[in-house]
């Protein structure tokens, strides 16, 4: 049973990849279509897996650990594996409406897409830093390919400088990955943690551990290493920074956290805790006001996202040296973030291009009157912006409400002048939107109405944020799904 | 038991279900979208007369789901949630017959039913929390979904007033959050209890419980528009009348206010909060807002803006009544809730037909229109007395009893304020009505007509409607059922655990 799943999971987006790239745009929908849906049975799939059995730990093609590849399959695994499909799922069905088949770039979308999904999942599941590694530059360049796709000169200048940012970051990751390997000869990311524990080697590993959170960090776009993400997620097509906000910048922040939750207690000091946590701070206040000063609708959305981040990267001061109660209220919180800023910023980025189609224009003051004659595609754009302003019921609300917790039960109340600031200032940056498209100025409605099915779409992902503050003790319980050492 | 639990949620899903139901309508399909808002809010009435006959026979309707590790969506019907209830089903049911009187041929229809139901939800949601979390559910769904009323004529002059009404809502909200937080942290997940339950804390929290006080109130001083936190409310005077008595009347300023009862009574509890001296610096707030509202809105020229200071005054009645120690201050607050909602809601319903029928927004075109409008000035008139506290009418029960109460504690500087406020009050509707009657008329120069009636029909009835309650709840307060034995069954209930 876990053979064919891990399959599904790792091998179909690949093959679906490689034979997309000897199809046109039109095939590769359609192929693209059955691969949405294998990928909802297989992920759906491993979720009752792990609900009746556990997590487990899988080599894959039977090598064990030190030379084969490892994979670990837990709820948190699973929770993520199910957002992707639901969120990837949602912008290709976006993206094979909103993308125009006659383009002859678009034949590479289908390709690139499959890649980056294939390379989510891999991350989702890697066990090892060397597997999270590869993972991480499928994933990369296939985003940078998804940018570069409009071909005009200033998409290609973005993705260049995506490029050049992800290189970087990877390398700089991999130099920490290579110093581990020296250090403990091997790459299980569990065995590291291990020895670590065992054989008291903080300091030797500490160089190795901020080599890798700052690679990552830069992949993640975290204030101050953000410059990149705002030119690439604002000129790429719609359902692409969709995808590029909602999934890739989480992916490198996952192995982050994941090697900050294994390693970093023991390994990292509060000063460098504290440090991570107020460089999400800054992110959160800084991204806020630039995305309040854009006079460009994708730029807004873009900035937003470097501010939602910071949100993020609270999560290393709120689980360093606190009580493991309190320390699990801040993953959980975290967990929510990043699932209902996936579904939120993708709905957003969809309505969006929605609303750029409709009006014509991506100027915030060309929205004038869209709240009359396209109520639709402004209503999905607003719920998603309840989830990121962090109001009641959304998951933005229902993660922060954990965080806040956190923060109170672990005594570092400044986090929480961080959190109720930065909903004040999201919701100065996502009224400023509502304002413009609420003026009403002539009466004739001189608006493009786009596909139903697109904006029916965006507004299937808001709900879903919006809702799943109502249903946050569901989901993190799928999160909480048990471990059972297999091996 | 199921079906108990079933009924305060068919009380929310009522106008939710008719908000969704109404987004989905096609603009054009007025007749339809109409049926069904009346039935849904017919259906609330009934539902709420159904659980009020339920409180009082003490059946239980609560219902608690959890929704995050350690909270809980909690629903709760007491009699102090059925009062405000009972208000918002009434007052929706006669806002919704005025606003498609109000709104007849104008754009956007859709929009403006849809959000207005969801405020009526979030008005039921908000009356039947069961803890301080759901409260706040709620509370922040009423900003969001107002906010598109406010701004609803789409011109510059409303977008600058929405921004303003969420800049202080949205702060308000945020410091009610961390209000909330911090008492989570120091007491876990607290239902609202009849007698309060923080008095069971360490006693070394009691200055911690002071600053949490301080935050919830403010954070509900905005809605409530407690000075200095009532800018937004003159200003979201360019909203449409009927969404101006919703705001003044029925959902926004209410909520404020019944979230401080809610806090003083069933969270701190109110001997508790006595104790703790957080009642007093909050009734000379309150004092303080009445006088200064009242002297504003003897300074205004625009009969909307007299009005919305007016409410500004008046609401702080409740604070009042709130923050007198003793139950019969308690009673004298909260009948106030239900008081100045019926009188106030008249006013606004008559400020509207004078705009839509004569075209008059300023105090001096009033002159001579009870000739015109005999029956809308009556109206006005009557809910201008009640406000002033003539007897028999509400008004005057509510200063009564909070005079009464007052000087049980020997808080006889209430008197003086109720008294000061009493003649400003006097001093701001006399000239007003001594207009409407006994000046020539004014030269109306936008003048409507509607067949025989003064004014539409559906703009014509709910003023009368509750301006015949204003004198009723006055003359029967004596009888079970009205708003005054109501608020002394809640007294009773929080005094005599």
């Amino acid at each position: 049973m876990s053979n064919w799943l891990m399959a599904g999971l790792l091998f179909t987006p690949l093959a679906l990849a490689t034979t997309s790239l000897l199809l046109d745009f039109r095939q590769g929908r359609a192929l693209a279509w059955l691969g949405m849906v294998l990928q909802l049975l297989v992920s759906v799939g491993l979720w009752g897996l792990v609900k009746q059995e556990g997590g487990f730990y899988y080599s894959l093609a039977g090598w064990d650990a030190p030379l084969g590849i490892e994979l670990r399959v837990d709820g948190l695994a699973v929770t993520f594996l199910l957002l992707t499909t639901l969120v990837a799922s949602g912008c290709g069905i976006h993206a094979g409406i909103y993308l125009k088949p006659d383009k002859p770039w678009q034949r590479y979308f289908w390709p690139l897409y499959w890649f980056l999904w294939a390379g989510l999942n891999t991350v989702w599941i890697g066990g090892d830093l060397f597997n999270l590694y590869v993972g991480l530059e499928l994933i990369s360049l296939a985003a940078v390919g998804l940018v570069a796709l409009g071909g005009q000169a200033e998409a290609l200048r973005a993705a260049l400088r995506y490029l050049l940012a992800a290189l970087l970051g990877s390398m700089v990751y991999l130099l920490g990955v290579a110093l581990i390997y020296g250090q403990f000869g091997t790459l299980s990311l569990a065995e590291v943690a291990h020895q670590v524990r065992l054989m008291d080697q903080a300091e030797l590993m500490r160089p190795a551990l901020v080599l890798m959170l700052v690679g990552l960090a830069l992949k993640t776009a975290l204030f101050p290493l953000h410059g990149w993400l705002p030119p690439a997620h604002g000129i790429a097509k719609s359902p692409v920074s969709a995808l590029l906000s909602a999934l890739v910048v989480k992916a490198s922040f996952y192995i982050a956290a994941r090697i900050w939750l294994e390693a970093g207690e023991v390994v990292a000091t509060q000063w460098m805790a504290q440090l991570i946590g107020t460089l999400g701070a800054a992110a959160v206040i800084w991204g806020s006001w630039l995305a309040w000063r854009q006079p460009r609708l994708k730029q807004v959305v873009a900035y937003s996202s470097v501010a939602q981040i910071g949100y993020l990267f609270l999560l290393f001061p709120l689980t360093f040296g606190v009580d493991a109660s309190t320390s699990l209220q801040a993953q959980q919180g975290i967990t929510l973030q990043v699932i209902s800023h996936a579904l939120a910023k993708s709905a957003m980025f969809l309505a969006a291009g929605n609303l750029i189609l409709a009006v014509g224009s991506n100027r915030v003051d060309a929205l004038a009157g869209v709240s009359h004659f396209l109520p639709f595609s402004l209503f999905s754009f607003g719920l998603a912006g309840v989830s990121l302003m962090g109001l009641p019921p959304s998951g933005g609300f229902a993660a922060k409400w954990m965080l806040l917790q956190a923060s109170m039960a672990s005594g570092q109340w400044w986090w929480i002048l961080v959190l109720v600031g930065g909903g004040l200032l999201s919701a100065a940056y996502v009224f400023r939107i509502y304002r413009a498209s609420f003026l009403e100025r002539d009466e004739k409605d001189h608006f493009y109405h786009p596909d139903r099915r697109l904006e029916v779409v965006a507004m299937l992902l808001a709900v879903a944020s919006l809702g799943l503050g109502l249903a946050g003790s569901q989901v993190l319980s799928v999160m909480a799904l048990p471990f059972e050492e297999v091996q | 038991m199921t079906h108990l639990v079933m009924i305060p949620i068919l009380a929310l899903l009522s106008s939710m279900l008719a908000a969704v139901i109404i987004f989905a309508l096609p603009e054009q399909r007025h007749r339809l979208r109409t049926g069904i808002n009346l039935l849904a809010a017919l259906i609330k009435v009934v539902l709420v007369g159904v659980m009020t006959w339920g409180v009082i026979h003490q059946l239980d309707y609560g219902m608690s789901y959890e929704i995050l590790p350690g909270v809980s969506f909690e629903l709760q019907a007491d009699a102090l949630a059925m009062m405000f209830a009972g208000l918002s089903a009434v007052l929706w049911l006669l806002t919704t017959i005025y606003a498609v009187g109000y709104l007849e041929d104008s754009p956007n229809r859709s929009r403006f039913f849809g959000f207005f139901s969801l405020c009526v939800a979030s008005t039921m949601g908000i009356a039947l929390a069961g803890n301080l979390f759901t409260f706040f559910l709620f509370y922040e769904m009423l900003t969001l979904s107002t906010y598109p009323l406010v701004v609803h004529r789409g011109t510059e002059k409303a977008l600058q007033a929405g921004r303003n009404y969420i800049i202080y809502t949205l702060s308000g909200g945020a410091a009610l959050l961390l209000g909330m937080i911090w008492l989570q942290g120091l007491a876990g997940d607290l239902s609202f209890q009849e007698t309060g339950q923080l008095v069971n804390l360490n006693a070394e929290l009691h200055p911690q419980l002071i600053m949490i006080f301080a935050l919830l109130v403010a954070g509900l001083g905005v809605k409530a528009a407690l000075f200095p936190l009532h800018g937004w409310l003159p200003q979201a005077m360019v909203a449409p009348a009927p969404v101006s008595a919703l705001l003044h009347a029925v959902a926004v300023v209410k909520a404020g206010a019944f979230g401080i009862v809610r806090v003083v009574y069933d969270l701190y509890g109110i001997e508790f909060a006595a104790l703790l001296g957080v009642l007093e610096p909050l009734g000379w707030l309150a004092a303080f807002t009445i006088i200064y509202g009242s002297v504003r809105a003897l300074a205004q020229t625009d009969l909307k803006r007299r009005l919305a200071f007016s409410t500004v005054s008046q609401v702080s009645y409740i604070v009042l009544g709130t923050a007198v120690f003793g139950p019969v201050g308690t009673v004298g607050g909260l009948v106030h809730l239900l008081h100045q909602g019926i009188m106030k809601i008249t006013l606004f319903f008559c400020a509207g037909n004078y705009a839509e029928t004569l075209g008059i927004h300023k105090i001096h075109e009033l002159n001579g229109a009870g000739k015109r409008m005999p029956l809308t000035s009556t109206a006005f008139t009557l809910a201008a007395f009640g406000m002033i506290g003539v007897p028999p009418l509400a008004g005057f029960i509510t200063k009564w009893t909070l005079g009464t109460g007052a000087l049980n504690v020997q808080m006889e500087w209430v008197i003086g304020v109720l008294l000061i406020s009493s003649l400003l009050n006097a001093a701001y509707f006399l000239p007003v009505i001594h207009r409407l009657w006994f000046q020539p008329e004014y030269d109306w120069s936008e003048q409507r007509r509607w067949g025989k009636l003064e004014t539409h029909s559906w703009l014509l009835w709910p003023p009368l409607v509750t301006a015949v309650l204003t004198l009723l709840v006055g003359l029967f307060a004596a009888l079970p059922l009205s708003p005054l034995s109501w608020a002394k069954l809640i007294a009773a209930r929080e005094y005599l655990p």
